[in-house]
């Protein structure tokens, strides 16, 4: 069907060109490797955890920075987990974020911090937004009738 | 699956974060091992049977249901590096450690005290294939009597261990094994007691 050519085509074209614009690594492509019959929904699951877990984080993050006495080792500890978990999941510029993140962390200073949250906050949003789109072309796919490539 | 001896390995993982915990058990169970995923030290002390309230701490207390042997026996324990709690504990099965930070002398660290492997996060289908020989080694070494060395010496113990993973055998009079064949978990600043080379495991604790 032509339907589903185009779908596939489409599909194809953006999860490339979410790699080649560093949204995503390696590891993502790993953790399509692990879905199959028996697990399905593996990817939409590990990435729906990192999503919740990623949004608890950064509240955690804007709460602790905003205080008049910063906590930053509690602030090195949420981005320390932030960049494990994107790391994880192959989110590979918020991981990066993460990093540049640490440094500010460990000079303890506010204002790099703040600035360095709200750059995580911005790769994180648009790699939530990026995979959720990537799923819908996935369930539009399979709602075609057409099955989703192995990676 | 016929007699329990053929039954899956067991790995118990311990990894704080949700999403590895998820990954890890994937991968886990995508390589055929029975999975059991705690979010702490003391969970999987607990599960062990090695965190108690009563007196005498023994490996076999959590193991005296029948029912629960089979399901519970643990032959791997694979944890990520910063689990406090796990201190002070000895185990008597391979322990493998991950850790998202690439820290040569971490990793170093972490083998001379015992660790049978240190693994980069992400953990991948690759790293879990090599799971399954460190379970091997210790099966072939089953039976054996050993006794234990004192302290000073597990951490020679453990560098002669990492030479020797390539060997069948191991030389008895090199190893130690705890009165109770017991290795110490490992913890950020602690050291492991290195006796898992050859452990005779108290009854109970896992089928062979």
């Amino acid at each position: 069907m032509a339907a589903v050519i185009q779908l596939q085509r489409q599909l194809l074209d953006y999860t490339t060109s979410l790699y080649n614009e560093a949204y995503l690594d390696g590891q993502f492509t790993q953790l399509q490797q692990l879905q199959d019959e028996s697990n399905p929904d593996f990817v939409v699951e590990v990435v729906s955890l990192f999503f919740e877990d990623s949004q608890r984080l950064l509240d955690d993050l804007t709460a602790t920075l905003n205080q008049q006495v910063v906590d930053f080792k509690r602030v090195d500890a949420h981005v320390h987990q932030l960049k494990g978990s994107s790391s994880s999941i192959g989110a590979q510029r918020v991981q990066r974020a993460c990093i540049v993140f640490r440094n500010y962390c460990e000079q303890q200073n506010t204002e790099g911090c703040l600035k360095c949250l709200q750059q995580v906050k911005n790769e994180y949003y648009l790699v939530k937004n990026k995979l959720e789109t990537l799923f819908k072309l996935e369930q539009q796919l399979v709602a075609a009738g057409g099955s989703i490539p192995m990676q | 699956m016929g007699l329990a001896t053929e039954s899956k390995f067991h790995v118990l993982a311990v990894d704080d974060s949700i999403i590895d915990r998820k990954l890890i058990e994937r991968l886990l169970k995508t390589s055929s091992f029975q999975v059991t995923a705690v979010d702490s030290g003391i969970k999987a002390l607990e599960f062990l049977g090695l965190h108690e309230d009563d007196e005498q701490i023994s490996p076999n207390k959590a193991f005296t249901s029948p029912m629960n042997q089979q399901e519970m026996a643990v032959n791997l324990i694979i944890t990520d590096y910063c689990m406090p709690g796990m201190t002070g504990y000895d185990l008597d099965i391979p322990v493998v450690i991950m850790s998202s930070e690439n820290v040569p002398s971490r990793i170093n660290r972490c083998l001379e005290e015992g660790a049978d492997e240190f693994f980069l996060k992400p953990v991948r289908l690759s790293d879990v294939n090599k799971l399954k020989p460190h379970i091997m080694k210790r099966k072939n070494l089953d039976g054996e009597n050993l006794k234990r060395e004192t302290g000073q010496e597990q951490a020679l113990e453990g560098l002669e261990v990492i030479q020797s993973l390539q060997q069948e055998a191991v030389a008895p009079q090199k190893q130690g094994i705890g009165n109770n064949n017991k290795r110490k978990a490992m913890e950020l600043e602690e050291a492991l007691s290195q006796d898992h080379r050859t452990r005779p495991r108290c009854s109970g604790l896992t089928v062979i």
